[in-house]
């Protein structure tokens, strides 16, 4: 069962001692696995974690079935994205985490970055948590002591929140029940990749009939900042109870490795409900696409209980290549599944996403709304699924698919899949296409509205009805993240 | 305030505006009257500086300083505005937050602070009465919905609330009933002042019996073919465009001058 809360001392003393093993920085440099992929290399990432048998099992399963993908070549090539032919072999699966150089002020962080951060509305602390930039031992302590406090209130709740490999220790029998559940080592090429190598990432679970007090987000995570290549996030909402997870960050996010293959896990009991919001702002590539992240994640719920629900929000500004299809499993009768979408693309960047609503309980519901938005020479796909399964008696999906497009360059395009496998179900598609009209554009720039903020505005309204979904100051930062993103999409 | 010179503008490639002079005086009205294609909304739109009007030939002076060439959001910030013929819907975009952005937007122009959301509120609840305006039509989307009516209020509380130094009203009155139009009117007169100068643009004289112009120009092919006081908008009334066409038809030499004005 859970450990007692970690008294403030022993954070203060973790801390001082990850400053301590900075000193060591060519001992943790060192601590990587060559490049390639093979049993050796799992063998090394769960021996490093401590791992149980039955997780190192699961690995070797997946890693079985991805050498069968390789040689298969079931890479998947339906989405409408295309990039060079990934090297599996070429990447490094095992890294120890590494200190960023303490910077000693803002002012050594790139100015392009700092702009945007300014724009953004992050703050003078937030900014220097995010650029490394070494904080006062005072700052340091209130953000311990702001964290502390609310895994305080988590605990006192039951509630456990915190990195996956912490969970694996200290939750064994929730991780094991749970892990592959929805999606299962072998479900698609990159979520057995994700199952074989992943490195760590998030774990929530919410006890029976709890609402969690706070939205759960890795900001105060802080013993785990930063995220993987191969992240893991699982979160479980037992019967009767309520969490709101937080993923994601609107600061710009830079990273050396260039593929991220995900894999996010939810499941929802009778009567409990789910609220999972992502902002997505990894690095898109210069203006010819080049260094940007690709990003294929896999993200799975399943309502599981009888009147449960679970709902997906994302704002995608960033990644060269999104290829994401949050879904819902809708097991239990009465289950609600929700798709909020926004998705931009500028430069050159690619995204193929959109949802599955697989509907296997009575009465299930799903509603989809899907906002693209293409600027520069962007290109767009929405791609869902919406199933309904023999015995789903009286099934409703209601799907809704906007596009906008900036300029004669880029692309929007919408696949829409229905599979109806019985009859007593309803389901409905609606689809538009517009531009920014140069009327409208006239319009704000009459009264005094630069053409940017024009076109930012007219943006945030095609999107209202995914952002107003947001938690409020996720919210804020998004309607500045899609100003920021589309800069340099006019004229 | 403003004085033409010799403006000629193309739309699409096609020459719509053909040498039009016209000078307004600070505090003073002009109408400008003319047929269906006779230029009234190009010139709405030269002088606003929308991007699709292509300004040729000619001079725009506004405070003595040449707009041609002027981004149309430094223009509105200057005090030019249009109270649009067609006002544009904008989903998703309420008329609230929209009202608040343009309005600060022209006050950071000027070296004024924003206004705040409280600040603001109590500015455009007093503004609202004076064109007789809903307190929900705030909430809406801006101009999504909104009736024939209630469109053309919103663009005359847009003017209130930005007290521009020029109001340039394209065909204001088209689509509103008699009570409609009168309350429009209220909301404009409310805006006259010695200092502040308006181009009225309309097909029909009943606007002009609510706002009452200093000036009467009616507009032909991109050329201004006749000016003078109020009353040449009831004999516009009386006898129609027919008349004025008619006129220009029987004595082709001015017409030709002016041909050849553009020529040269």
């Amino acid at each position: 069962m859970s450990e007692a809360p970690e008294s403030e001392q022993s954070q203060l003393e973790r801390l001082a001692s990850s400053e301590y093993k900075y000193g060591f920085v060519t001992d943790i440099d060192t601590d990587q696995a060559p490049p390639g992929l093979n049993e050796d290399v799992v063998r090394l990432i769960s021996a490093k974690k401590k791992e149980p048998k039955w997780l190192l099992d699961f690995r070797l399963k997946a890693l079985a079935r991805f050498q069968e993908m390789l040689e298969e070549e079931t890479e998947p090539t339906w989405a409408k994205v295309s990039y060079p032919k990934i090297d599996y072999q070429d990447i490094i699966y095992y890294s120890a985490p590494k200190q960023q150089p303490a910077l000693e002020s803002l002012d050594e962080v790139d100015p392009e970055l700092r702009r945007t951060y300014d724009k953004l509305g992050i703050s003078i602390e937030e900014q220097k948590r995010i650029s490394g930039v070494k904080v006062a031992v005072d700052a340091v302590f209130d953000s311990v002591s702001v964290a502390t406090t609310f895994k305080a209130e988590l605990e006192k709740q039951g509630i456990i929140f915190g990195s996956f490999t912490d969970a694996v220790h200290e939750h064994p029998e929730l991780v094991k029940e749970y892990l592959g559940s929805v999606v299962p080592y072998s479900d698609n090429f990159f979520a057995t990749l994700n199952s074989a190598v992943f490195t760590d990432g998030s774990f929530a679970y919410v006890p029976k009939g709890v609402r969690c007090p706070m939205e759960l987000s890795t900001y105060f995570r802080i013993n785990a900042a930063g995220t993987g290549q191969f992240e893991r996030t699982l979160v479980i909402a037992d019967e009767g109870s309520y969490v709101s997870y937080l993923e994601g960050c609107t600061a710009p996010q830079r990273d050396e490795n260039q593929l991220h293959a995900a894999v996010v896990e939810l499941v929802a009991l009778d009567d409990a409900e789910i609220k999972y919001s992502t902002v997505q702002n990894w690095y898109p590539g210069d203006e010819n696409g080049v260094g940007g992240i690709y990003n294929f994640v896999t993200k799975r719920g399943a309502c599981r209980g009888a009147r449960s629900k679970i709902s997906w929000t994302q704002v995608e500004t960033g990644s060269a290549i999104t290829w994401k299809y949050p879904s819902c499993l809708l097991q239990g009768d009465d289950s609600v599944g929700e798709f909020y979408s926004v998705a931009m693309t500028n430069r050159r960047q690619q995204a193929d996403t959109g949802t599955k609503m697989i509907h296997l309980g009575k009465n299930t519901r799903s509603t989809i709304i899907s906002k693209g938005i293409s600027a520069g020479k962007g290109e767009q796909s929405y791609r869902g699924l919406v199933k309904i399964g023999p015995r789903a008696e009286g099934a409703r999906n209601y799907s809704q698919c906007d596009s906008l497009l900036l300029g004669d360059e880029c692309g929007a395009h919408t696949f829409p899949y229905l599979e109806v496998k019985n009859p007593s179900a309803t389901v409905e598609h609606e689809a538009t296409t517009s531009k920014i009209g140069e009327d409208q554009l006239f319009y704000c720039r009459q009264r005094g509205i630069s053409e940017e903020d024009a076109i930012s505005m007219i943006v945030n309204g095609f999107c209202k009805e995914v952002l107003s979904e947001l938690p409020m100051e996720f919210a804020v930062e998004a309607q500045a993240l899609l100003g920021v993103s589309l800069e340099g999409s006019v004229g | 305030m403003l004085e033409i010179k010799n403006l000629h503008a193309s739309t699409a490639g096609t020459p719509i505006l053909k040498g039009i002079d016209l000078s307004v005086a600070p505090g003073e009205i002009h109408a400008v009257m003319g047929p269906n294609g006779s230029g009234k909304s190009t010139l709405a739109n030269a002088l606003s500086g929308r991007p699709t009007t292509e300004v040729t030939a000619g001079e725009i002076l506004f405070e003595g300083r040449d707009l041609t060439g002027m981004e149309p959001e430094t223009r509105a910030c200057e005090g030019i505005f249009l109270a649009f013929q067609y006002p544009v819907e904008i989903p998703g975009v309420g008329n609230n937050y929209f009202l608040k952005a343009s309005v600060n937007a022209v006050r950071e122009h000027r070296g004024e602070t924003a206004l705040d959301a409280m600040d603001f509120l109590s500015l455009v609840r007093e503004k609202m009465k004076l064109v007789h305006m809903p307190d929900e039509l705030m909430n809406r989307p801006i101009n999504a919905g909104f009736s024939g009516g209630e469109k053309k209020r919103n663009e005359v509380l847009q003017m209130l609330l930005l007290e521009p130094k020029l109001c340039i009203l394209d065909e204001t009155d088209s689509g509103l009933d008699i009570d409609a139009l009168r309350e429009v009117a209220e909301g404009v007169n409310a805006l006259r002042s010695p200092d502040r100068s308006m181009l009225i643009i309309t097909h029909y004289q009943r606007l002009l019996d609510y706002i009452v112009p200093d000036k009467v120009h009616v507009l032909s092919d991109g050329r201004i073919v006749r000016s003078g006081d109020k009353d040449l908008a009831l004999e516009l009334e009386e006898k129609g465009y027919g008349w004025i066409e008619s006129e220009l038809a029987s004595n082709p030499a001015a017409s030709d001058a002016r041909a050849e004005g553009v020529r040269g």
